[in-house]
């Protein structure tokens, strides 16, 4: 039986009629069009599916759609101010942070939920939180200096 | 002369950063098509068996299942990347008399939902009869060993000798000899996106397009044509944003093979992904190896004999294995001198999923074993490992008589400045610390053309329109090393104007010319000498109509730069490009200027047309009571010839470390009767970011005369010394010598144990 998903996304309200046993990665890319979130493994250790629920990264292969009912959800595609770049965005292409760009979107996701949290994180912080995100390509070094030079660009916005 | 460029060697973002940070850059991963079916295959419990029979029926009567192939509706032949060699195409689309591997395809549905499909195969009724299976090399060899494919006797795949000089009178000139023989284990792929098509029919014009993960869609348009007995022409491949490939994406799978066919019973279009699982049990991976290794040094370090045996775990089928097999006889000669040399090694088939190239292939595996012998040697004559890598390293010019020659050369220089370097970076090493060091080098693509093309092994072409923009098309790969941002920067630089003024239109077999793909370091030195010239082609009609125009003789030298075309001693004089373009354009009756070029290396022997290489130290922390290794940091010096875009270099280095750690301490792949025991990302164990050293690069420039700006090969050199000198820099700090790959803590302690143990009986 299917349901009702009423929730907020990138900043637009919408309600949909879903499978209940879809996880909320599925009616993102299926359902929505919103194919900037990927995932990467079937068991929930890589993060590359992960979106900003009520301001907090969450795995969207690892939650029901249903658990985002009545929730605010922000996926890679709301980031950017219309033509504009998030400095985040701007700062992982300056620093080189991707390459083939699969794993990005959740750890451009990551980046912007750690950095709400904290404005002014060390290496090591970024180390901790970002441990679980898996990428192939990169060696993350760079991953990790793009989201300190966000961090100085996010303050220089403000 | 010093070279100024505008754009080359200045560190460029990614020309495909906005799209892949926002979400809006599309991978086949992202697409479908309307009216889509979803394929998902049925694959074989057995690593060894025979089909004695295939019942679809029920499966047939599941609501919303459209079509169902196995074997027999396969209409061509066997397919392969050795196509020069066609017993060497071994590839098949599905089982047909019997399976040869664990996770091998037998059956595809195409259904209306991804559920369907799923339901669908577990109805389908395969008969088994299972054979005995082969699993190691060592035993696959034996004469009454159970064989994966009845042609091959003792199930070698391919052998492989290399010679030169004279070994057996080498030797007899050595001081000192050492043996030691090596298992090295194979490594995965586990490239983020998995491999994926979408395949669509048109009934109508019987042609076929398919988007596809893949490294080279020219090779893909191959392998279709081949399985479905389709000329290359009337089938069309695209290849989208790549997420990742590493080697694992050269050879056409059962994702587009069987894709194109269901999508051709149905005439709907078929998209299939494979799961994480299928990419682990039924993807191409590292080659897994035996290595007997024997040096002979003088006294003064000098190495005057090589003798190497190897004998690799093949697997199913062919891939680009046969080629990682000669190369790996190739690539642990450099960047050194050996007078005397020789190389036998045969590739075995056995019953599990086949290994090929992955990145650094033909180098990783026997450069690990090769340095760390060479650092053993070294320690027994008393000889600092720097030291004795000085001795032996190549000059410009050097050459292996009858394989390769290697013409910008800056090892020496390399070395020199990592001794003064890491005299500063790491004065002193503590107790339990070492460092370790292993010399690299690498191709710029290859020149062997097993593909059997007859094209030119890249091409492009470049169209200037009326207002100065460029669309530059070439079929050459990115597949995240960053190849689009090269293409648009050597484009830019040679006709002297702005990478915004360029578009780029890559990888389509449709509208690009052909280029081989991206594997073996290629497109840098190859594509990039097709761009240039194809740009080179309408520079010069620039070029000659401003001459025209400013009524200067033939000897006046022009230059195209910044946007403007112009006297080079009197910069003052000249025009602007985008008038030039306008009057060009104008007296050539109305059509856009075009631009062709191409490149295939010729009289620069049997491997590559050059050679990227360096010296890599990493110094690493060894906990003896645990036996955990810790890299602290990693430094590297390194000659790519003029570097196009320092940024990308150091993020493909970067990547190229991470994977090299992976594979020297955590990347397994546990096989119990050709399961995989491990098919996860939970359980494949990749190198995390806490556990990630800092690297320090360091560039010494030398000129390529080969390649476009002078550059060559740089970065997927420098996995291959990343575990060689991670093991040594374990052997400097506690002597312990391993015999493998994968220095998990068991390991590391029972090696201390046997060093600690040499050292008291020497006493
Ligand atoms: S897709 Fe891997 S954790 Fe979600
Ligand atoms: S950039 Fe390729 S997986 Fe992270």
């Amino acid at each position: 039986m299917k349901q009702i998903l009423q929730f907020t996304v990138n900043g637009e309200p919408r309600e949909l009629l879903i499978d209940p046993k879809k996880f909320l990665v599925e009616v993102l890319r299926e359902d929505l069009g919103l194919t900037g979130t990927h995932w990467a493994c079937d068991t929930g250790a890589c993060c590359c599916c992960t979106v900003i629920m009520d301001g907090k990264a969450v795995k969207s292969c690892s939650i029901l759609a249903m658990q985002a009912n009545g929730r605010e959800v922000t996926t890679i595609e709301g980031l950017a101010d219309g033509p504009n770049l998030h400095p985040i965005q701007q700062a992982f292409i300056d620093n080189w942070a991707l390459q083939c760009g699969f794993c990005s979107s959740g750890q451009i996701m990551a980046a912007k939920a750690l950095l709400d949290e904290n404005p002014s994180p060390t290496r090591e912080d970024i180390q901790l939180q970002m441990d679980g995100h898996l990428c192939r390509c990169t060696g993350f070094n760079m991953i990790q200096e793009a989201i300190l030079d966000a961090a100085e660009r996010l303050k220089g916005q403000k | 002369m010093k070279r100024e460029y505008s754009i080359i060697g200045k560190p460029t973002g990614n020309v495909d950063g906005a799209a892949k940070t926002t979400g809006e850059a599309k991978y086949c991963f992202d697409m479908s098509l309307p009216n889509q079916l979803y394929g998902k295959h049925l694959r074989s419990p057995y690593a060894h068996a025979r089909i004695l029979s295939i019942d679809t029926s029920e499966a047939e009567k599941l609501q919303g299942v459209k079509a169902i192939i196995t074997g027999k509706d396969v209409p061509g032949g066997k397919w392969g990347l050795w196509r020069r060699f066609r017993e060497l195409c071994d590839q098949i689309a599905l089982a047909d008399d019997k399976v040869r591997f664990i996770g091998e395809p037998v059956a595809c549905v195409a259904a209306t939902t991804k559920d369907i499909a799923e339901q669908a195969i577990e109805l389908i009724n395969v008969e088994y009869e299972p054979l005995p299976g082969v699993f190691d090399p060592l035993e696959a060899i034996k004469d009454d060993a159970p064989l994966v494919h009845d042609d091959f006797e003792n199930n070698i795949n391919a052998t492989r000798h290399i010679e030169w000089g004279n070994v057996d009178e080498g030797f007899a000139q050595a001081d000192y000899t050492r043996e030691d023989k090596f298992t090295c284990f194979p490594q995965a792929v586990a490239s983020m996106e998995v491999h994926n098509s979408l395949a669509s029919y048109d009934k109508g014009s019987k042609r076929l397009t398919v988007w596809s993960s893949t490294q080279s869609p020219y090779y893909l348009q191959l392998g279709l044509a081949d399985a479905l007995k389709m000329r290359e022409g009337d089938i069309r491949v695209i290849k989208p944003h790549v997420g990742g490939g590493f080697g694992g994406k050269n050879s056409t799978m059962p994702d587009s093979t069987s894709a194109a066919l269901l999508s051709m019973k149905t005439g709907r279009p078929v998209k299939i992904v494979f799961n994480r699982e299928e990419e682990f049990i039924s993807t191409e991976h590292r080659t897994g190896m035996h290595v007997a290794l024997k040096i002979g040094l003088k006294k003064d370090g000098k190495i005057v004999a090589r003798e190497c045996k190897v004998i690799t775990d093949g697997g199913a089928y062919t891939g680009l294995g046969a080629t990682a097999l000669y190369l790996s006889g190739i690539f642990q000669t450099f960047p050194y001198k050996i007078p005397n040399y020789r190389y036998d090694a045969f590739r075995t088939y056995t019953n599990k999923v086949w290994a090929t190239s992955v990145r650094g292939f033909g180098a990783t595996p026997t450069v690990y074993c090769a340095e760390s012998q060479l650092d053993r040697a070294a320690k027994d004559l008393g000889i600092d490992p720097l030291q004795i890598r000085k001795m032996n390293v190549m000059e410009p010019g050097y050459e292996a008589p009858g394989q390769y020659k290697v013409d910008s050369c800056g090892i020496m220089p390399c070395i020199e400045k990592m001794e003064k370097r890491i005299k500063e970076k790491w004065p002193k090493v503590e107790e339990n610390e070492g460092i370790g060091f292993s010399a690299f080098a690498y191709m710029s693509g290859g020149i062997f053309n097993w593909i059997d093309t007859p094209y030119a092994y890249s091409g492009a072409r470049v169209q200037v329109n009326i207002d100065g923009t460029v669309d530059l098309f070439t079929q050459a790969s990115d597949i995240g090393q960053g190849h689009n941002t090269v293409s648009v920067m050597i484009c830019a630089e040679e006709l002297g104007i702005g990478m915004e003024d360029i578009r780029l239109h890559p990888a389509d077999t449709a509208t690009t010319p052909v280029d081989l793909g991206a594997w073996g370091s290629r497109e840098t030195l190859m594509n990039g000498n097709a761009i240039k010239m194809a740009a080179g082609q309408i520079k010069q009609k620039l070029v000659d109509l401003a001459r025209a125009k400013l009524g200067e003789n033939i000897a006046y030298d022009l230059v195209a730069k910044d946007k403007r075309i112009y006297l080079e001693l009197r910069p003052e004089r000249g025009f602007s490009y985008y008038d030039i373009v306008r009057d060009a354009i104008k007296l050539n009756d109305g059509e856009p200027l075009i631009g062709t070029g191409h490149y295939t290396p010729h009289n620069k022997g049997m491997i590559s047309p050059a050679y990227g290489m360096g010296i890599m130290a990493i110094k690493a922390k060894v906990d003896k009571e645990i036996g955990h290794i810790e890299p602290q940091g990693v430094l590297i010096v390194h000659d790519c010839g003029q570097e196009i875009n320092p940024l990308g270099a150091r993020g493909q280095v970067e990547g190229s470390v991470h994977m090299g750690l992976g594979y020297c301490l955590c990347e397994d792949m546990p096989n119990d009767n050709g399961m995989l025991l491990n098919p996860s990302m939970n359980d494949y164990k990749i190198v995390r970011q806490r556990d990630m050293p800092q690297i320090e690069l360091m560039d010494v420039p030398t000129y390529e005369a080969e390649g476009p700006f002078g550059a060559k090969e740089a970065a997927e050199a420098t996995i291959a010394p990343t575990a060689p000198a991670l093991a040594n820099a374990v052997f400097a700090a506690t002597g312990a010598e391993f015999d493998s790959n994968v220095l998990k803590p068991e390991k590391v302690l029972k090696a201390i144990r046997a060093a600690e143990a040499k050292k008291a009986q020497k006493k």
